[in-house]
């Protein structure tokens, strides 16, 4: 069974995580260091804080480099919440920091008249015949979102209007939702990952 | 859209749950980790785990119960009780929880509240508001309701907004354990005042009161005596909302 090598960018969370893979009887690992994230058979960055503090931690010591290695070469690797958002470019959460940039494009806060930050249950759904992404409802706790993702197989939500739930290409997959909350849709989609190679 | 969430709240004592009329004379209902994977099974939302004991001294019982209950759980876990400072908050992350509720230390020291956000993203911050009618006004209690504060509980919601909360727990505690419905007005008065999610608590006894609950802006409520008594479950409930037109995750 595969080994997660977790990418921690903080604290809250990991626990979720750890929990979730090892009832699918995969060990985890956490570590920041960059040879380690670009030779793990799998890596999760997990959704955890702000955009700015999440990207502050990944540039301490290079993991940030290790990881757009890894993304380039198509090592599976699985980006949750401010995980998948530190994907883009830019955020309105943190002006001026720049994101991985793996994905061209902007993640935005949702707009006014809904609730903020959006908790709890959203239907999701997927396009067709996607090995990843699949339709059901996934929980989500986010204030900002993507509105596109080009060049990835996209699965939307709402809320005040359509945004990224979720989105693939090739061995990477990102979630704007917690699949390790996410009851047993949550749980196909990480076992799903965990069979990539 | 969001679905309408059903959260059932344990009440924790020492490591068992109990449940009690307005906070007080506490029965014993349970395994925290059993009662949480059976309400999981059952169409639970989101758990939450309120520590009714917690004290510096019982701390470490309150995290092996956060551990044990994540183990089992596939949905997000909020755990409150005894949080006085941001260090309390990073250790129940750290034992499992996506959640950390707090409530009297936040009425002492507000700035709790964005020091929990700030290290740890407002997600996972979470204020509960125990209030109690007064005059057609409600007045925040801590210690459990067992003092006022004199400050309001509308206002209070917006200052925490403001300060980085996440999500509001608002618990009635004039309705808590008396199975007679949610505070409707209380609850629409703080759902019209902040964006946060809010969470309607205490008074549930039927689907219809959870219905009514919805209707009034809620988010999200909170039930307790009516799942541990075995009188309906989450799915029930949800059965009996989606029926009414509410949106429900299945």
């Amino acid at each position: 069974m595969a080994e997660v090598l977790i990418v921690p960018t903080g604290t809250a969370n990991v626990a979720s995580v750890k929990a979730a893979f090892g009832r699918l009887g995969a060990d985890t690992r956490l570590s920041l260091d960059p040879s380690e994230i670009e030779g793990a058979s799998h890596v999760m960055l997990p959704g955890v804080g702000a955009f700015a503090a999440a990207r502050g931690q990944l540039v301490q010591g290079g993991a940030d480099a290790a990881l757009e290695r890894r993304i380039a070469a198509d090592r599976p690797t699985v980006c949750i919440c401010v995980g998948h958002q530190l994907l883009f470019e830019t955020s309105d959460e943190s002006p001026g920091v720049r994101g991985l940039g793996v994905v061209p494009g902007h993640v935005g806060r949702f707009p006014d008249g809904v609730r903020v930050p959006q908790f709890g249950w959203n239907e999701v759904r997927a396009p067709e015949g996607s090995m990843l992404l699949e339709d059901g409802y996934a929980y989500f706790a986010n204030s900002y979102r993507a509105t596109a993702a080009p060049g990835f197989e996209v699965a939307t939500a709402e809320h005040g209007g359509s945004f990224v739930a979720a989105m693939a290409r090739g061995n990477l997959l990102a979630c704007q939702f917690h699949p390790e909350l996410s009851g047993f849709y949550g749980e196909a989609i990480l076992s799903r990952f965990l069979e990539l190679a | 859209m969001l679905t309408s969430r059903i959260i059932p709240c344990l009440d924790v004592s020492h490591g068992r749950v109990v449940k009690g009329v307005r906070f007080q004379g506490l029965r014993d209902a349970g395994d925290p980790a059993e009662r949480s994977a059976l309400y999981q099974d059952e169409g639970a939302d989101e758990i939450v785990i309120l520590d009714v004991s917690a004290t510096p001294e019982g701390r470490g019982h309150q995290h092996e119960t956060v551990a044990a209950c994540r183990e089992r759980l596939m949905i997000p876990l909020t755990v409150g009780g005894g949080v006085r400072e941001a260090a309390d908050a990073e250790a129940l992350l750290e034992a499992g929880a996506d959640k950390v509720s707090v409530n009297t230390a936040a009425v002492a020291d507000p700035a709790l509240l964005t020091a929990i956000a700030t290290r740890f993203g407002s997600q996972c911050c979470v204020l509960a508001i125990d209030a109690a009618r007064r005059d057609g006004r409600y007045e925040v209690l801590i210690k459990g309701g067992r003092e006022g504060t004199g400050r309001d509980a509308v206002l209070w919601a917006k200052e925490a907004q403001e300060r980085g909360a996440g999500e509001i727990l608002l618990t009635s505690w004039d309705k808590d354990g008396t199975r007679s419905g949610y505070d409707l007005e209380l609850t629409r008065a703080v759902a019209d005042a902040v964006h946060l999610p809010v969470i309607a608590s205490g008074g549930a006894d039927t689907a219809a009161h959870i219905l009514e609950a919805f209707a009034a802006g809620a988010d999200a409520v909170l039930a307790a005596s009516i799942f541990h008594d075995g009188d309906t479950t989450p799915n029930d409930v949800k059965l009996y909302l989606q029926e009414h037109g509410l949106r429900v995750r299945p």
